[in-house]
């Protein structure tokens, strides 16, 4: 690293070259996190189609390979995807806003790879280790709504449109939910840097982490986030069997690959912020020897991973809500429960420290 | 009391669990699919397939330009010419079938008072434009004399309940 900044500073003087290293290696740090979460992202893909495929006893995508190989059969697929994806011609209908309709998946991408920046991936593995990574986070994963209701606006399509109310109806009140679940987090951790929330959890076994003594507000942000990015059993915004495909029924080639691509990288920051404010992030179940000798960024991809099955099996259960069910899930019962919850926590804070030293209270708070 | 147990059992997401348990198991049940090329499902004698026309055990063709099939054919996939032959037998100088047409009913080969006209159980065939998939007498021929023993095979089979 040191010896790459002198190298930079030889070569285009001291004052540029620091400017230009600090640049060339936030790019590449920024490279580092976007390129495997797309990876990870088209794998997804794959892997709900066979996992869903399993559940209704089929065998999902088994014939595109690398190389003619055939045991990686299927595993060739969301590449092949891609590259039709990227052949494809963006079809701009006519009395479409050019501009906002371009703007629209943007909009979309942009927040949901933008709010990776302060995910802590292991103790020292984060790009910006902010004080208000939890507030950045919150605003960024409300702004891809955005986008949404501008690629449904700008369609000039009444499907479109009517997937937009509703998504943006439903990201509003479920973003509520999720909000008064990350406060007990909060209360939990008194901190909003995400490092500093996984590092209150620690204290040797899983049952330090907040999943415990927080488990309905686990509960509560997990099905939240299923409803904020619009997946099964959520997605009446898409609700292909009454609207089409929502938003996104004008969108063809890239331009919907992109809404997508949004609505995976968000599913996976949904999962990794349920393993980082409840699960422990990086922490190993168990402070062990055969536990701890496994990096902690490799406890954070399994709990990810786990969240994320969770993801494809809902989808492969349940029937979708109807919008009003949705709308009063959302209103009438998560919200009254989580301010419940702030509630009591609020109170069993307030005890006094020796009763809050005993045992099962002083797990979780010290 | 109904209610307060329909209530909590929602609430506690046990209706939904069950559920996922169901979906669960099933993840790990034996798949029921057929993997095509590879495997093929089993084929009834009555399959319905591409179309041939079949010959004698001399060698002469069958078909006597009855044009019975070209008139039952609720398509009108079928386009029959025909002549006197020099033996003073009638027989076809043309015998198109348009597959892009035909719907496979099968009352062509029912109507067939000598068995010419036959559908195989081809059913994996393709054309690369669309003209190809217009058969003519040749190729129609050419399709009954490569599998005349199977197509033969199948109408024994069936031949009880005709």
């Amino acid at each position: 690293m040191e010896y790459a900044e002198q190298l930079f500073g030889q070569f285009f003087g001291a004052e540029w070259g620091l400017m230009l290293f600090s640049l060339t290696k936030n790019l590449a740090l920024i490279f580092a996190i976007v390129i495997p979460l797309l990876l990870g992202v088209a794998y997804l893909t794959f892997a709900e189609r066979k996992i869903i495929a399993s559940m209704q006893i089929r065998v999902g995508p088994n014939r595109v390979t690398f190389f003619g190989i055939p045991w990686l059969g299927g595993w060739g697929q969301p590449i092949a995807d891609a590259v039709k994806a990227m052949m494809k011609e963006i079809i701009v209908p006519n009395g479409a806003n050019k501009v906002l309709f371009i703007l629209g998946p943007i909009l979309t991408i942009a927040p949901a790879l933008a709010a990776w920046a302060v995910v802590p991936f292991s103790p020292e593995m984060v790009l910006a280790d902010i004080n208000a990574g939890l507030l950045y986070i919150l605003a960024m994963t409300s702004m891809g709504v955005y986008g949404v209701i501008i690629a449904g606006w700008a369609s000039n399509s009444k499907y479109a449109f009517l997937g937009t109310m509703r998504t943006a109806a439903q990201v509003v009140s479920y973003e509520l939910a999720m909000g008064f679940a990350l406060v007990c987090v909060l209360m939990m951790s008194q901190s909003l840097n995400l490092g500093d929330i996984v590092r209150g959890q620690e204290g040797g076994s899983l049952l330090n982490w907040y999943w415990i003594p927080l488990f309905p507000m686990f509960v509560v942000y997990f099905i939240s986030g299923v409803a904020e990015t619009n997946r099964a059993p959520f997605d009446v915004a898409e609700g292909e069997s009454e609207i089409v495909a929502g938003f996104h029924v004008e969108y063809s080639g890239m331009a919907f690959t992109v809404f997508f691509l949004a609505e995976y990288s968000n599913m996976i920051l949904v999962a990794t912020l349920s393993s980082l404010l409840f699960l422990g992030g990086w922490l190993p179940p168990l402070d062990m020897a055969p536990f701890t000798l496994i990096p902690g960024f490799i406890w954070l991809l399994l709990k990810v991973a786990f969240l994320l099955f969770c993801f494809l099996w809902f989808r492969a259960t349940f029937p979708r809500y109807r919008y009003d069910q949705i709308m009063r899930l959302g209103w009438k019962v998560f919200i009254p429960i989580t301010i419940v919850w702030i509630v009591i926590l609020g109170g069993v804070m307030q005890l006094p420290s020796s009763l809050l030293n005993m045992f099962p209270l002083n797990l979780w708070f010290h | 009391m109904n209610r307060i147990k329909d209530f909590f059992s929602s609430l506690l997401l046990i209706e939904l669990v069950k559920g996922m348990m169901l979906t669960g198991r099933y993840l790990f049940a034996r798949k029921i699919t057929v993997h095509f090329p590879e495997e093929k499902t089993p084929q009834s004698p009555r399959f319905r397939g591409l179309h041939a026309l079949r010959r004698y055990p001399n060698g002469e063709e069958r078909c006597i330009a009855c044009k019975l099939c070209e008139s039952v054919c609720p398509a009108l996939a079928i386009t029959i010419d025909s002549e006197q032959r020099d033996d003073g037998t009638r027989r076809t100088t043309s015998y198109d079938i348009d597959l892009t047409k035909c719907i496979f009913c099968g009352f062509c080969e029912e109507s067939c008072p000598v068995d010419s006209i036959v559908e195989t159980h081809v059913l994996e065939y393709h054309g690369e434009k669309r003209g190809d998939l217009v058969y003519t007498k040749e190729m129609l021929l050419a399709v009954g004399d490569k599998y005349e023993e199977r197509i033969a095979k199948d109408r024994e089979m069936d031949a009880s309940y005709r």
